[in-house]
């Protein structure tokens, strides 16, 4: 998939592997482990939390919530055919205001 | 959406139940994670964490907008905006978790 048309930046995005690879790096008293451990942690009580219906925010970067979309009587856009579509839940991510700043902060564009 | 807020005290707590990691180095890792992920989305990253989901950077041109409460035009300067795109599995678990309590509504 093209991830360009979405993001940009590099190509390949950092991944988790290496998101605990640079903690662990810039702090060696802690085991490179023990991050892996933390950091699986902090996002897994996250969803939880979005799975009880909580929503989460951490100020200065951001606030996790869930959307409720009722069920609603869609339709077949070939037939025109009525077709019954569930009620789903979206997680939604807004960005918290240090955060907004500090992408913008440099003040030059990509 | 009923039910509470969990803040960053509350994330340092699951760390410190699941892994018995001291407070303060619990509260100061989630800190260290944050900062980690905003620090490489600012330098025009984007962070893609399995199973959770991923953050990019999208660049909005300039555009006019309109002030609301005056209705005169002001013009948006570029800028940088973070999207997020939850992972499907992040959206089967919230999906699961949520449809019983709604079931009916």
């Amino acid at each position: 998939m093209n991830y360009n048309k979405y993001f940009l930046g590099r190509l390949r995005p950092v991944i988790k592997s290496e998101l605990i690879q640079r903690i662990a790096a810039g702090n060696p008293h802690l085991y490179h482990r023990d991050v892996e451990r933390i950091v699986n942690v902090v996002f897994d009580e996250i969803v939880d939390a979005l799975a009880r219906g909580d929503r989460v925010e951490l100020r200065g970067f951001g606030a996790f919530t869930v959307k409720h979309r009722p069920a609603r009587e869609g339709r077949n856009p070939r037939t025109g055919e009525p077709v019954p579509v569930d009620q789903k839940f979206v997680p939604f991510f807004k960005t918290g205001k240090d955060l907004r700043d500090r992408l913008n902060k440099a003040g030059k564009s990509l | 959406m009923t039910g509470k807020t969990l803040t960053r005290a509350d994330l340092a707590e699951a760390v410190v139940r699941k892994i018995g990691l001291p407070r303060n180095e619990s509260q100061e890792l989630v800190e260290l994670i944050l900062n980690e992920i905003s620090g490489t989305l600012s330098r025009g990253e984007q962070v893609k964490l399995s199973s959770f989901g991923s953050f990019g950077i999208r660049q909005k041109g300039e555009r006019v907008g309109r002030n609301p409460k005056t209705g005169e035009e002001v013009p948006i300067t570029p800028r940088r905006v973070l999207v997020f795109r939850a992972s499907n599995i992040m959206k089967e678990r919230i999906n699961t978790g949520l449809a019983k309590r709604h079931s009916g509504s």
